[in-house]
């Protein structure tokens, strides 16, 4: 089975109010897949409806192919956006009552957070309590407890709000280690660019809808318009740039006359990076070319123009 | 081990390692039995208090009547003149003067009579010198109409007789009262526990809103099941509480009655009146005769069947109110928004301890007895009140027990499946205050 979950013309009202909009979902077994869009998209609530917190108006979704199931709970581990902790008890026990109840039994949970707590260099908090704790102390141990009974399945919403950049990289790392391993994981955000790197799959949520999902590199093939940013070494650059301007679409311009080089983006005509490429290499040496490929939330915002458009 | 009792589990331990709840639970005991020594001692000081009465009487009536009782003496004057009786009144301090002029005629002598005093009498002073009059008229005027002398000491026996009879019910009367106070005790036990207890169920769930652990909990377990282990642990730790409570208090009572050598039944029974607001007819027996009778009566009570019913009734009582409070907590962000929610839950639990020291201490079967134990808001508390005097025949009818435990049971369905909707969507609300709509859209998502 290739998929680990899938969503089936999901729909979830509150009242009069769409939260989710027929959404259907294919997250493949075994990488991590973005849950992308603004704040208010939907994304809380489909995640909320995969941890069976709340229940779909109509639509299924499927667990390893099951129909989801109170027993799931267990092969899922869930990071929410508003998590906190019991500020008056104590770190270790806490942590321990908290794995206990995704069904782990007490002495295999003690064993784990040691081993988590000695990984994470946080042995010694164990009987701290958690109001003595920084904001960031006690995220990981959210992560730890997230992680802890092993799940199949990782839900980490807005997984880095929190975090120093120097934690946000120990966690970032700890999650693909955990890919390597064999989990998979959805990562649920509105900060588009903080998980772009990782995502090998998304999908863009949008007023309730789904507008946009499969696997990343292809997503950013279809979006890619052929934009260049280019970089020459050449005397007399002005010239050349007025030489090509009249030809092809440049932007974004400059030259430095002491170093000779002359910098600029261009949009090109599809399939016609041979010919400009002869061009460039006639007159000048060419120190790069690269094409601009869209960031996920350039994707985003130009998905939703689009949509209106039509509309 | 399963998650409801994990979670119970944990609700019980926060609860009872709780700093403030140790310091409450081992305070609270001295700070009632010091009460309960106050008012003892102010009540004793009370009654001691013994009222001196000034009587002028010029007249030739009332020359016998006027005789020292327990609680009343009285000063003679005579051949002065009024002012010097005021006077000495005033100055002696007595509570009051009481003048009966000169008169040829018993009507106009008393009408013309008078009470002075400081402050305006209260009834306890008064009545006794009225009924004194009220007798001597009363003989006068039935010698008018043509009463023998004879005649009248027939029937001032017999009225005598009757009160003897009279003041018999009284005594059953009395006995009647403290029975529904037995049972008002637990009712108001019933009460208490479930305003301490449903609002710390309330503050604890608005701590895992405001903590935000909620959703971390709830992603593990069922939100019903989160609220229903935090019901149970809460009250297995108020259950704590109260039995700590009660074992030490009586302990410390115990103990200072036997240091101080007060005596333990007649405090008792003096404390149970003053905090029993009520009661205006005092069930002080006389005698040691009418002591035994009491005793006898107030073991009757069926208290196997009293304390029986009051675990249904607790524990029906306590989960439907307690519910009502878990999805309190889920609705609002912080306490301070409670208020709103919180007064309607209040007041049906005052009208019942209300309506319960007033009409079923003095009707116990009576229409309003009758339909607030059976209204599952109240009979907890109502129907305790009555059961003292027993089931069956002069007590509780067995169809309403039946039937106010049928409406206690299909209520506590439906409430905790109300709240239970309020509280699942309740906790993953933040911001603002929801209104009495919103919580009823709640209802449907």
């Amino acid at each position: 089975m290739k998929n680990i979950l899938v969503a089936r013309n999901v729909t979830k009202k509150f009242g009069n109010q769409i939260a989710l909009n027929n959404v259907s979902l294919e997250i493949p077994r075994n990488c991590i897949y973005g849950l992308l869009g603004p704040n208010g998209a939907g994304k809380t609530t489909l995640i909320r409806i995969i941890n069976q917190i709340t229940y779909p108006d109509s639509g299924e979704v499927l667990f390893n192919g099951e129909l989801l199931q109170p027993h799931h709970i267990a092969q899922i581990g869930y990071l929410p956006e508003e998590r906190g902790l019991y500020k008056s008890m104590k770190v270790g026990e806490q942590a321990l009552y908290l794995a206990q109840l995704k069904g782990l039994s007490k002495s295999d949970a003690n064993q784990r957070l040691r081993y988590w707590f000695d990984k994470l260099d946080i042995g010694d908090w164990w009987n701290r309590k958690i109001q003595e704790l920084s904001k960031g102390m006690a995220q990981k141990i959210q992560f730890i407890v997230t992680v802890l009974h092993e799940p199949k399945l990782l839900i980490f919403d807005e997984p880095f709000s929190g975090f120093d950049p120097i934690n946000a990289n120990i966690i970032k790392d700890e999650i693909i280690k955990l890919k390597e391993k064999g989990t998979s994981i959805i990562f649920s955000t509105h900060r588009m660019e903080s998980v772009e790197e990782l995502c090998e799959y998304i999908a863009l949520l949008h007023n309730a809808e789904k507008i946009l999902d499969g696997k990343l590199e292809d997503i950013k093939k279809r979006y890619k318009n052929n934009i260049f940013r280019v970089g020459l070494e050449l005397e007399n650059g002005e010239n050349f740039l007025n030489l090509i301007s009249d030809k092809f679409d440049i932007t974004e311009s400059t030259y430095d006359i002491r170093k000779k080089q002359l910098d600029f983006t261009v949009q090109l005509p599809s399939d016609d990076t041979r010919n400009f490429l002869s061009i460039l290499s006639a007159e000048a040496s060419i120190n790069n070319f690269v094409e601009t490929i869209p960031t996920a939330n350039e994707i985003f915002i130009q998905t939703v123009q689009n949509k209106n458009a039509h509309e | 081990m399963n998650k409801l009792s994990l979670i119970i589990k944990r609700e019980y331990l926060a609860k009872v390692r709780n700093k403030s709840f140790v310091i409450m639970t081992f305070l609270s005991p001295i700070l009632m039995v010091a009460m309960i020594v106050l008012i003892a001692y102010l009540t004793k000081v009370n009654d001691s208090q013994k009222r001196i009465i000034a009587v002028f009487n010029e007249s030739d009536y009332f020359s016998t009547d006027f005789n020292t009782t327990e609680r009343t003496s009285f000063v003679f004057f005579k051949r002065i003149s009024l002012q010097a009786a005021k006077d000495s009144t005033l100055s002696l301090g007595f509570s009051g003067l009481l003048h009966i002029p000169i008169g040829s005629d018993l009507e106009e002598v008393t009408q013309n009579s008078f009470f002075y005093s400081k402050e305006p009498p209260n009834s306890t002073l008064l009545d006794p010198l009225e009924n004194i009059f009220e007798e001597r008229l009363r003989q006068r005027r039935l010698i008018d109409i043509g009463v023998s002398t004879e005649e009248f000491t027939t029937i001032n026996n017999s009225f005598e007789i009757n009160i003897a009879t009279f003041e018999g019910e009284q005594n059953l009367k009395g006995i009647n009262e403290m029975k529904a106070f037995v049972g008002g005790g637990f009712g108001y036990l019933i009460m208490m526990f479930i305003i301490i207890y449903g609002g710390f169920v309330m503050r604890s769930v608005i701590e895992e809103k405001t903590s935000r652990i909620i959703e971390v909990i709830i992603s593990s377990v069922k939100p019903f099941q989160l609220m229903l282990g935090k019901i149970i642990g809460t009250s297995l730790a108020g259950i704590t509480q109260f039995s700590i409570w009660i074992v030490s208090a009586s302990l410390l009572l115990f103990v200072i009655f036997l240091v101080s050598g007060i005596d333990l039944t007649g405090i008792s029974d003096q404390s149970a009146m003053v905090s029993n607001p009520m009661s205006t007819i005092s069930p002080m027996p006389q005698t040691t005769d009418a002591m035994q009778l009491y005793a006898l009566e107030f073991l009757q009570i069926p208290w196997f069947l009293l304390i029986s019913l009051f675990l249904v009734y607790f524990v029906l009582g306590y989960l439907i109110y307690s519910s009502i409070y878990a999805a309190i907590g889920a609705a609002v962000d912080n306490e301070t928004d409670t208020q709103q929610f919180i007064f309607p839950i209040i007041l049906p639990l005052m009208l019942a301890i209300y309506v319960g020291f007033f009409s079923v201490f003095s009707n116990p079967h009576g229409p309003i007895a009758v339909a607030f134990s059976l209204f599952p808001f109240t009979s907890p508390i109502v129907m305790l009140m009555r059961l003292p005097g027993g089931i069956g025949e002069g007590g509780v009818p067995l169809w309403q027990i039946i039937i106010s435990i049928v409406l206690l049971i299909v209520t506590f369905v439906g409430i905790v499946w109300l709240a239970a909707k309020i509280y699942r969507v309740g906790i993953l609300m933040y911001g603002k205050k929801p209104t009495y709509r919103e919580l009823y859209k709640w209802l449907k998502y």
